[in-house]
Formats: C-alpha cells, sequence, structure tokens
C-alpha cells in the first residue's frame, strides 16, 4: 500500500531555527495554545539539554497523554508516547534494561500524579535514575478542564463547579518523601533558573523532578477568570518567592497564592542500579 | 545473535511448566523480565531469579501488572527481548499495554498462567476461562498470536516459539498456560543451544535520518532499531503515520491500523500450528488445547477401545484460530467434541468454523475440574447417537448425581 499523499507531506521548515537540533521541525506549528506555559518550559528544556552537556544519542525522553503530554513528539531525541500515567512506568524499563542511556520523562500533573501516582513515588523510592520534568496546570487540560489532584482549594474547574472541595497534592513534599534525591519547582516565566535547573538535574544520578508551575490559558484560566497566558504567566512570577532548600513540607499552593519557587532537595543516595549491580556482584561472587 | 551459553541448560532435567517456561525464555535470549507476584505464575519470577545472573538478565518487581508490561515495552526499545508473567488478575491489569504493544508494534512475550475467575476465582486451580480475554481484552482492532502449551516440555518449546513470533512480526505474544501445566514437573529435554532455532530483532540498516518506524516490509512487519543507536525516533499510541507521528483522520486510522491486523492475517498459515491424531476416518473429533490435554487423550483412547471413530485436534496456537483446520474437519466428521476449563470459549470459534456441517459438543470441567475424562467419553457417545444436525452448541451435561 503506497502512503497517504497527505501523510508523507512535511511542513517544510524554517531555515535554521535556533532550535532546529532539538526540536521536530517537520512537526510545527504545534498544538499548544497562544499563551500556554509548554511551550516556555520546552524553550527550557531544550536549552538545559544542551547546557548540560550530555550525549543527546544516548538520551531519550518518555511522555504519557495530556497537553504536556505531547513534548515528547516535538523533541528530536528518541522519544515515546505512551498511554496516560505510565510514562514512569515505561521510562523504568528502559533505564533498567541499559542504564547507559539518560532517560527524561516530560508529562502533567493529572498524568503523573494522578492515575500514574503510584508510578511516580515507586520509581522515587527505588531511586530510578531519571529526570521527571512535571507541568503543573492544576488541571487537567487536554480532556477540557476538570478537576486534578493539584487543583488549588476552592478553584472552579468543570467538574468542581462549587470550586475544588479536595486539597490538592504538593507535588515537591510528594517527591521528598518518596526518596527523589533532587526536587526544585519553578515557574514558565523562570525560564533562565528551569534551565540551570534541568541542566544540574541532568547530570544528577538519582530520581530528579522539577515541577513546573504553568498556565492553562484555555480551561484553568477562563473558569476562573485570571486573564490570558500572559497574565497568568506574570501573575505566577511576580508572586513567586525564591527559597531554596525550603522544606518541601511548606510548599502547598493555594488558589492565586503566593507560590514558593527554588530547588529544595538535593541529595545522594545509591540508585536503584547501584543497588542491583551490588546484589549482582554478590551473587556472581558466592557463584565461584 | 551470539548465544549464551550458560542460556541454555542443554539435557534432560525434571521441571515444571513455570520453571520450562523461564528455560525456554532464557534458551530465546530473553534477557528483562519485569513482573508484579501473583498465583501461580510466581515460580517463573522464582525460577528467573535464581538464574539471572549467571544467562546476565535483568529483573524488576514492578509496583503493578500496568507498570510491569509499560517497563517489558520500553525494555523492548532498548533491544533486550523482554517478557513478563502473570494470571488472571493481572492479565486483567495488562490489557492496557497488551494494546500499547500491538500499537507500537513492540516485541514482546506475555505469560499468562490461567487460574479460575472472573476476579480472584481460586488461586491455585487451573481455568482456561482467559481464552477469550487474550484475543479481545485489550480495546480496538488487533490481532495477537497466543500460544497454549499443553505439557512442561510444551512450556519450554512454546515460549521459544512466542519469542520467535513476536521478533518476526513485530508484535506482544501471548502464552496461555494454566495452574496444572505451570506447577506439574515433568521431564523437560532442553537441546543444544544450535539445536534451537532462533529469529533474530529484524533491524532497520539505513541511514540515520532515513527511519521511518512505522514503514512497512512486503509482509507488512516494519523494522526496528534500538533506543540509543542515533536515530532519534519517534513512536506514539496515537493513530499515527510511518514516522510515528500521530495524524487524527480516519484515512490515517485505516493505513496504520488495519496493516497491523494483515500482518497476523496475511501469515495464519505459517503461524497456525495444531497436532492432529487419528482424524483420517474419525467419526468424532475432540478439539482439545492445554491442561485438558490429558484428559481428552484418555478419553480419545477410552473411545477407541469400545471401537469408536474418535481423533483429536491438538491447538497449538489458538489465536489466530485454525478456521481453515476446522471447517475442513468439519465436512467429514460428524461431529467435534470441545472440552474447557470455563463455561465455553474455545467452542464458539470451533461452532462458528463448522459453518452448520458438524455437531459441536462442549464439555465444561463441572465439579471435577481438569479431570474429566468421563465427561468427555460420555460426550463422545451422546455425539454419536445424535442423528440430526443442530444450530448452535450442545452443552454436554453429567447424568443427574454422577458429579
Ligand atoms: C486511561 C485514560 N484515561 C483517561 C484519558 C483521558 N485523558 C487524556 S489527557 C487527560 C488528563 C491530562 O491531564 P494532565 O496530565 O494534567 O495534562 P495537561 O493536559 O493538563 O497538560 C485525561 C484524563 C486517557 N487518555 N487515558
Ligand atoms: S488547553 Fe491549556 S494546557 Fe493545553 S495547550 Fe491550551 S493552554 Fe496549554
Ligand atoms: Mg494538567
Amino acid at each position: 500500500m503506497e502512503p497517504l499523499k497527505m501523510i508523507e507531506k512535511d511542513i517544510q521548515p524554517m531555515d535554521v531555527h535556533p532550535m532546529n537540533d532539538i526540536l521536530r521541525m517537520d512537526r510545527l506549528p504545534h498544538i499548544w495554545c497562544p499563551g500556554c506555559g509548554i511551550g516556555t518550559a520546552v524553550t527550557a528544556f531544550a536549552a538545559g539539554l544542551d547546557k548540560a552537556n550530555i550525549d543527546l544519542k544516548k538520551t531519550c525522553i518518555v511522555s504519557g497523554i495530556g497537553c504536556t503530554g505531547r513534548v515528547a513528539g516535538y523533541i528530536k531525541l528518541d522519544s515515546f508516547h505512551t498511554t496516560h500515567g505510565r510514562g514512569i512506568a515505561f521510562a523504568t524499563g528502559i533505564k533498567v534494561a541499559n542504564p547507559d542511556l539518560k532517560v527524561i520523562v516530560f508529562s502533567g500533573d493529572g498524568d503523573l500524579i494522578s492515575i500514574g501516582g503510584n508510578h511516580f513515588i515507586h520509581a522515587a523510592r527505588r531511586n530510578v535514575n531519571m529526570l521527571v520534568i512535571c507541568i503543573n496546570n492544576f488541571i487537567y487540560a487536554m480532556t477540557g478542564g476538570q478537576v486534578a489532584p493539584t487543583t488549588p482549594l476552592a478553584a472552579y474547574a468543570t467538574t468542581s463547579p462549587f470550586g475544588c472541595v479536595e486539597p490538592p497534592f504538593n507535588i515537591p513534599y510528594l517527591a521528598d518523601s518518596s526518596g527523589a534525591v533532587y526536587v526544585a519547582r519553578w515557574t514558565a516565566l523562570h525560564v533562565r533558573r528551569l534551565t540551570n535547573s534541568i541542566a544540574e538535574a541532568l547530570n544528577k544520578p538519582g530520581f530528579s523532578v522539577i515541577e513546573v508551575i504553568s498556565p492553562c490559558a484555555m480551561y484553568y484560566s477562563r473558569i476562573n477568570r485570571l486573564g490570558d497566558g500572559l497574565d497568568m504567566m506574570k501573575f505566577y512570577h511576580d508572586n513567586s518567592e525564591i527559597r531554596h532548600g525550603e522544606d518541601t513540607k511548606n510548599l502547598d499552593i493555594g488558589f492565586q497564592t503566593k507560590i514558593i519557587v527554588g530547588k529544595f532537595v538535593d541529595r545522594e543516595r545509591p540508585t536503584y542500579m547501584d543497588s542491583y549491580n551490588k546484589w549482582l556482584s554478590g551473587t556472581k561472587k558466592a557463584e565461584k | 545473535m551470539k548465544t549464551n551459553l550458560k542460556a541454555v541448560l542443554t539435557g534432560t532435567h525434571t521441571l515444571s511448566g513455570n520453571e520450562a517456561c523461564i528455560e525456554g525464555a532464557f534458551a530465546a535470549g530473553c534477557l528483562f523480565l519485569a513482573a508484579y507476584p501473583i498465583m501461580p505464575a510466581i515460580e517463573t519470577i522464582e525460577r528467573y531469579l535464581k538464574r539471572s545472573a549467571e544467562v546476565g538478565a535483568t529483573f524488576i518487581q514492578m509496583e503493578d501488572e500496568i507498570s510491569a508490561l509499560a517497563a517489558v515495552i520500553g525494555a523492548s526499545w532498548t533491544g533486550k527481548k523482554s517478557m513478563t508473567a502473570t494470571s488472571g488478575p493481572g492479565f486483567s491489569n495488562m490489557m492496557e499495554h497488551l494494546g500499547l504493544g500491538v500499537m507500537l508494534e513492540t516485541p514482546c512475550v506475555i505469560i499468562d498462567v490461567q487460574r479460575t475467575g472472573p476476579s480472584l476465582g481460586i488461586p491455585n486451580r487451573a481455568g482456561q476461562a482467559d481464552m477469550m480475554q487474550a484475543r479481545w481484552g485489550s480495546h480496538g482492532d488487533y490481532e495477537v498470536i497466543t500460544l497454549a502449551p499443553g505439557s512442561p516440555q510444551e512450556m519450554f518449546d512454546f515460549t521459544i516459539k512466542a519469542f520467535n513470533f513476536s521478533e518476526k512480526y513485530r508484535t506482544p505474544v501471548i502464552v496461555i498456560s494454566d495452574e496444572y501445566i505451570a506447577h506439574k514437573k515433568e521431564k523437560v529435554v532442553i537441546p543444544p543451544a544450535d539445536g534451537i532455532k532462533i529469529t533474530p530483532r529484524r533491524y532497520f540498516k539505513g541511514q540515520k535520518d532515513k527511519y521511518l518506524p512505522f514503514k512497512r516490509d512486503k509482509d507488512f512487519v516494519p523494522r526496528m532499531v534500538d533506543i540509543g543507536d542515533g536515530f532519534k525516533f519517534h513512536v506514539t499510541g496515537l493513530t499515527h503515520d510511518d514516522k510515528g507521528y500521530p495524524i487524527m483522520l480516519e484515512e490515517c486510522q485505516e493505513y496504520n491500523v488495519h496493516p497491523i491486523l494483515w500482518k497476523i492475517r496475511n501469515h495464519v498459515d505459517e503461524i497456525v500450528e495444531f497436532q492432529e491424531t487419528g482424524t483420517v476416518d474419525a467419526e468424532i473429533v475432540i478439539v482439545y488445547y492445554g491442561a485438558t490435554s490429558e484428559a481428552a487423550i484418555k478419553a480419545m483412547k477410552q473411545a477407541k477401545d469400545m471401537g469408536i471413530k474418535v481423533g483429536g485436534l491438538k491447538l497449538d496456537v489458538v489465536w489466530p484460530f485454525p478456521d481453515k483446520k476446522i471447517a475442513e474437519l468439519a465436512e467429514k466428521v460428524k461431529a467435534f467434541v470441545v472440552p474447557e476449563i470455563n463455561y465455553g470459549q474455545i467452542v464458539s470459534e470451533v461452532e462458528r468454523c463448522s459453518y452448520g456441517n458438524a455437531n459441536v459438543i462442549f464439555v465444561s470441567h463441572g465439579e471435577k475440574g481438569i479431570n474429566n475424562t468421563d465427561d468427555i467419553v460420555s460426550a463422545i457417545k451422546l455425539a454419536l447417537k445424535e442423528k440430526e444436525r443442530k444450530k448452535g452448541i450442545i452443552e454436554y451435561r453429567s447424568q443427574a448425581g454422577s458429579s
């Protein structure tokens, strides 16, 4: 069967885009709305990859499902768009089967913390060597703005028409108490700091988590009357306070309240492969 | 691929079905297992761990079966042959990623050691009620190759075949056994490594920037590459084009998904395997698989001793189903007798493929579990007595008081 013309047709890339090496130019324009924070985070990610000075041939990216879940599809690495919430589990298989690879999981708050919450805490506990970038837009965006386990109390969503009644997860606290070795939070406008964090975490052995507070200019913004994407991005940025090393217990986010950002956790712990190899060399010795 | 000699335990051993399964996997070149513990599949994990260090194979116990199969699919893309093993409740959890494996066209092997169900059922009793789940359990259109071993030796042999099919057709393959075979210990002969046929992964050999992860060869099977080899490829569970880019159009649904079915459907004759005994002049043919094999073979012998012309068709591969073979036999025989440890699954396929040309008698395990030889013999007699061609499935029922 001949490939359909429509499918074969490429959208011709612009001549030399500064991120030509890292973005799949043949997939642009992307699906994200104007003013969405995901694009900014991807820009920081591309810069962070560059800055980290790692072998991109040996680096792969895995996403789950959602607006953020589409990130893997735009990044010119070996890239996997998997199932809702299971990106970390998929990435665990990759990392354990080939420990020489660098593995990044880039996904949304609903994906990673709700349906994928169990994989998140277990990968952190095992300290599987990977970087997880979580775009927290306080909502299930792709499905049209339903309440998420990260929606601040009293915030509106299509499935919390009287304001959210469930307390949200504090993602850095969850990551920290589950065993992550590197935990940071930035907003989508902290592009330079986010870039540095990504570069740093990419060279950190173990399970690293970077939360990016990011506007959903389409759903979270509209239902809560928060203005356009840029207004929200500025609000998050201007209402943030950098407190490196802050106890992760103190990082709750309320509806339109102050957001504490910074690097909260940076510690050493044996990674899953360290422990596995130790067990393995013990077994091999015992055999002899 | 260089054969790892430690992986092939050449010789004659006494192994349980679960142990033989893992030896088959190692002989086939499996180097990754992710699983979540469950009865009666647990001895697969134990055997794997016991041997993994010397074989150089990696293991991870995941947090559930959803993540186990996700990890297996991820691992497979690193170039390692990968597998998982589970039983009913875990098999249900795996349906999500059976679909992902099909859509990403990722070779991997899933062992389902059937217990009874629904839900938790009896963890340490054999069942055969996941047969249709294997075929239809994940949403969407797909074909899945499923092998049904009937002894520890077949556990070994069929697990190798499963890996070979998965590489040849770039698809998940299921080995569906059951508690009885899993725990039965029997002689298993493992041939020398060079006597075992292994299908290597079909790699793309072209230029780095020319790789299309879903561009099909003439046989509809696309080629693979490994993560880290510099191809910078993309794959998605969304409907996609040859590049692996999502395209949300019906034309692409057809372009993408129909060939995933064709790659199996067009090769049914190469995939389907069965063992035929005495069908040439048979009036009645017993169609059986897996744990019912023993009872069926005994019943066949008893009926023959009574002078009945009875033959047997043992299904080694259940999916794709041997439609042609059943249709061909249906034109010659009076009836099929189909024993199963369930309340009617494969029997409906036999009835479908008979096109009304033969009666189809179903023998459920009833209270006797797998030891239903007497019932099978009685069903054969019933089949002989029946003068009319009956529509639909005739369910054999034990005489009141006899069971
Ligand atoms: C198993 C399953 N359940 C539900 C969905 C529908 N679904 C798609 S995306 C999504 C939520 C995504 O939210 P989030 O991870 O926060 O990503 P965002 O769109 O906000 O970036 C849901 C529920 C799905 N694809 N799969
Ligand atoms: S719906 Fe919201 S999260 Fe999704 S692309 Fe639009 S602005 Fe971004
Ligand atoms: Mg979200």
